[in-house]
């Protein structure tokens, strides 16, 4: 039986439920200083002056540095693109004369234990010349509005248009009809719960700066850290322990860890920086907020013509490295048509500085919104041709694969109409829609809601370069190595952070050497034990990541064939793997075992064929030239609108999704539900404000609404499974569907539910006075 | 200079004396960076999220809350007691039977919660688990795997507890 299909129980589980995983703060060398960060309380400014010498008299306080001190080079961040398509702008590690967002590091603190460091930084004074802060895209985009970067007019990081569809201008004015969708979207945090951090420190006997930080992206934090503090590559490894979440918050690299790493080699003491939860909230990365107008002209069925969007993202002070402030406008103008087949297409999509902490990919980047709006505008139309909104759908869904879109995407095959019509069907079989009806009677206000999309993974290096991104990422690099006891212990690039790699990687490998999992080790996320990798984002693990572990594997298995081959006196292709062993498919009674066949490869050296390498090591790399992958899903709700309180309450949530092969249904079922998860919480509570002064106003889980069990309901899952053709597994990615396609579902839920109002919501999250009102306002 | 106190905690039936610390020294600080057991997590240090949660004196608190000093004398539970020799308690074995953990930063938390709560409500219904739940925050699961392991082992315990009858 293979592994690969099972729900095999995780590797990871013993040592996370024991309390003996080992997450960075964790960690705790001899002579460790704790740093913590002097930050900008104004929101856009010159700094005048930064007095640290009260900092210093604090009993405890070690050292304190400034950005003079340390002398660092900026993080910057490049797309390969004109100047008016795209503006760079450095970020320095820690603030010089200018600070763009409250919260900015200006200077670090450094004490004996964590509870003196803080007292340090409270004792820091730091002057300044205030400017007018920004602190939306519209203030940003104000004829006269103050300027976040010189070099960037109109506040403008990103500007782009595409695709514009010769005569689409016509194909509007001749439409039967047009609907509009202007849609906003609040500022998120992406919010694992454990912080950001990290443990620095420089290894005299290796000459190496050691950074334990919980990355998703060891490779590029290392390749930064170097560049930031001008070292070789070599002399930096970057060590990610057990990661407490990231979903893309972590993918960047964050300013902090290399100004701990910069205070480690200069004091030659470990540092220990562990990111408290106010400045998770207020000074990290965020992510979502993003503003759309959006026309689609239809015909009289119902049938889509034309799609015109203007889109604006808000990214807050400055690009991360490496994706830019182009992360999220470009996905979004690439991947608008989505699901559906869009005969002519426009975008002009910006990316816009404010002085907010800035963005960074959050799961899903920019395509919760992209179906979002979509999926409004399907219910618009419907709406307004008095079609049934399932049915428009269904008229406009690609269905014919491989479809080459009017953004030049070209999609692989997928179940787009199989996962609406079974979520419908399951929808209509339990009686929700005459249980609506029924409500309606009784003057409630339930509604039915779907969305439907697709979600493109396994981005390689040829869909990441369409960005023209100066840093590009794509493929994966795997090594397999199998030792004298015939287990075997795999590299790869990316990084779990929650994910389950260890297991559904395992099994992979499992499968293609005949091992069971447990005799299967996975290693990740150690710079100086793994060839270069990009990490864990943008729901490649298991398509890239696994299909390198997947042909490392295989070669391994090549290797062993070939010395069993000669061992047993036969040709390479009259032997197979079976169960730890090779076996002559002419006789099965003969056969060698790994274990044999290990201790030839590393102890009888003398006995291997003449053209063959001692040892048994093998590796592979993966990319995906062309597109990528996409899976696909569709989601069902149905909401009760409560007009006392404006809550909105989820009574049923079913999703059907399809990621081709599932290596692991119960770590795929996971993945859905936790998405689903997040896009519940935009949809309905998370939203990141700031006052007209740029103060933030979410310090605290008090004042950012996570949601508990409280508010997320139990989800029902089904699977729809078409295999993926060019990952070695037939997986496709399945990260981020669930964040992507919740949104859309509870807001047309909850539009549903407001029919009889005539009031329309486009907006999230949905607030409770929001709700009240739009029932108020009923007849 | 900030006044030192010398403390003792009993810890999953162990005595750790000398404990010099500080009076604001929170609970949570001192069980994981003095005493070194590092299972129970910091998610946000005011008392929202719950992964610090311990037991004390079998109830679950927060241990980002409880100052160190003011647990002397009480008897303090962590992660690190549930399971023994190696071997996972059946709560353990239902969260990874069920998925209910992801990073795991959360887990500990929900466990020591589900401990306090279970062994106070052994007959707890679906309802009264998922409203527990909703006092910790997960990030990963959606929750609904945690409430299934709940669910599962409170069920498993109370079959054992019916054949032990
Ligand atoms: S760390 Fe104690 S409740 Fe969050
Ligand atoms: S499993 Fe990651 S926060 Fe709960």
């Amino acid at each position: 039986m293979s592994w690969v299909g099972r729900s095999a129980a995780r590797r990871e589980d013993p040592r996370l439920l024991s309390g003996s995983g080992r997450y960075v703060d964790d960690i705790h060398l001899p002579g460790t200083l704790h740093a913590q960060f002097v930050r900008s309380t104004v929101a856009h400014g010159a700094v005048t002056g930064v007095d640290l010498s009260a900092t210093l008299a604090v009993p405890g306080v070690v050292a304190a540095f400034t950005a003079d001190d340390l002398e660092l080079g900026d993080i910057t961040a490049v797309l390969d693109r004109p100047p008016s398509e795209f503006v760079p702008t450095a970020m320095p590690v820690l603030a010089r004369d200018r600070v763009r967002y409250v919260g900015e590091p200006i200077a670090i603190v450094l004490a004996d234990n964590p509870y003196a460091v803080e007292d340090g930084v409270e004792a820091a004074r730091v002057t300044y010349e205030a400017d007018r802060p920004v602190v939306s895209a519209e203030q940003a985009l104000a004829p006269g509005a103050p300027l976040l970067h010189a070099a960037a007019p109109a506040n403008t990081l990103v500007d782009v248009s595409m695709f514009a569809t010769e005569g689409i201008d016509a194909v509007f004015a001749g439409a039967h009809e047009v609907v509009r969708v202007r849609a906003n979207t609040a500022r998120q945090n992406a919010l694992p719960l454990e912080t950001r951090g990290a443990v620095t420190s420089w290894d005299p006997r290796e000459e190496q700066l050691v950074v334990h930080t919980c990355t998703q992206v060891p490779h590029l934090v290392r390749t930064s850290l170097a560049e930031c503090l001008g070292l070789d590559e070599r002399t930096v490894r970057v060590i990610v322990p057990d990661m407490g979440g990231g979903f893309g918050l972590k993918c960047v690299v964050g300013r902090e860890e290399i100004a701990a790493a910069a205070a480690a080699l200069r004091l030659r003491r470990p540092v220990k920086w562990i990111e408290d939860r106010r400045d998770a909230l207020t000074a990290s990365f965020l992510a979502r907020e993003q503003h759309y107008d959006v026309r689609a002209a239809f015909d009289r069925d119902g049938r889509i013509l034309a799609l015109d969007a203007d889109i604006v993202c808000d990214m807050g002070a400055y690009s991360c490295y490496p994706f830019t402030a182009g992360i999220e406008p470009l996905m979004a103008s690439a991947e608008l048509p989505g699901v559906y087949r869009v005969p002519a297409y426009r975008v002009r999509a910006r990316a816009v500085a404010t002085n907010k902490a800035p963005s960074a990919p959050y799961r899903g980047v920019s395509r919760p919104q992209i179906v979002m709006v979509m999926e409004r505008l399907m219910e618009r139309a419907a709406r307004e041709l008095d079609l049934d909104p399932v049915e428009v759908r269904r008229r406009n869904l690609i269905v014919e694969f491989p479809y080459t879109g009017v953004n030049d995407v070209t999609y692989d095959p997928g179940s787009y109409l199989e996962s609406l019509n079974w979520c419908e069907r399951l929808l209509r079989d339990e009686g929700w829609y005459e249980r609506r009806e029924a409500a309606a009677a009784e003057g409630r206000y339930v509604g039915i809601g779907y969305s439907c999309f697709s979600e493109r993974t396994g981005y390689g290096s040829t869909a990441f370069a369409k960005r023209k991104m100066a840093v590009v990422p794509g493929f994966d690099l795997a090594e397999a190595r199998m030792d004298l006891s015939g287990t075997v212990t795999v590299t790869t690039g990316t990084m779990s952070h929650g994910q389950s790699h260890e297991t559904t990687l395992a099994q992979i490998v499992a499968d293609r050497l005949g091992l069971d999992i447990a005799q299967v080790k996975i290693h990740q996320g150690d710079t100086d034990r793994i060839p270069y990798g990009f990490g864990t984002f943008a729901s490649r693990s298991a398509t890239i990541g696994g299909s390198a572990v997947a042909r490392a594997a295989s070669a391994l298995g090549a290797r062993l064939l070939r010395l069993a081959a000669h061992l047993l006196d036969t040709t390479d292709d009259n032997v197979e793997l079976h169960d730890g062993s090779v076996r002559r498919r002419d006789d099965h009674g003969r056969a060698v075992s790994y274990r044999e066949l290990a201790d030839v490869a590393y102890l009888k050296a003398h006995l291997l064929p003449k053209d063959a390498e001692p040892g048994l090591t093998a590796s592979a790399s993966f990319d995906v030239h062309g597109d990528g992958t996409f899976s696909n899903a569709a989601h069902g709700v149905v909401v009760e609108l409560h007009p006392g309180t404006g809550q909105v309450e989820i009574l049923r949530y079913v999703c059907v999704e399809d990621c081709g092969v599932a290596i692991n249904p119960q770590v795929v079922e996971g993945q859905c539900r936790g998405g689903i998860a997040q896009g519940i919480a935009g949809a309905l509570f998370e939203q990141v404000t700031y006052d007209a002064q740029g103060e933030p106003a979410c310090a605290s889980f008090i004042d950012y609404k996570m949601p508990t069990a409280h508010e997320i309901p139990d989800i029902e899952i089904h699977h729809l499974e078409t295999p993926c053709a060019f990952t070695e597994s037939g997986a496709k990615g399945a990260g981020e569907g669930g964040t992507i396609g919740a949104p859309a579902a509870v807001l047309n839920a909850v539009n549903n539910a407001l029919l009889p109002t005539g009031v329309e919501l486009d907006d999230t999250p949905i607030r409770p006075e929001t709700v009240q009102r739009a029932i108020g306002a009923c007849p | 200079m900030t006044e030192k106190l010398l403390i003792s905690l009993t810890v999953n039936g162990r005595r750790h004396d000398d404990l010099v610390i500080e009076s604001r020294y929170t609970l949570v600080d001192v069980l994981r960076h003095h005493v070194g057991l590092t299972g129970t997590h910091v998610g946000c240090e005011h008392g929202v999220c719950g992964a610090c949660t311990v037991l004390l004196d079998g109830a679950p608190v927060r241990a980002c809350l409880i100052f160190a000093a003011q647990a002397e004398g009480r008897e303090i539970r962590t992660v690190e007691s549930l399971s023994h020799g190696g071997e996972l308690n059946d709560l353990q074995r239902a969260f990874s039977a069920c998925h209910g953990l992801q990073c795991g930063f959360c887990t500990p938390g929900f466990l020591m919660l589900a401990e306090g709560f279970l062994a106070e409500r052994p007959d707890a219904t679906r309802e009264e688990i998922r409203e527990v739940v909703s006092s910790n925050l997960c990030r990963c699961t959606g929750y609904q795997s945690i409430v299934d392991a709940i669910e599962q082992c409170a069920r498993g315990r109370r079959e054992a507890q019916g054949e032990a009858r």
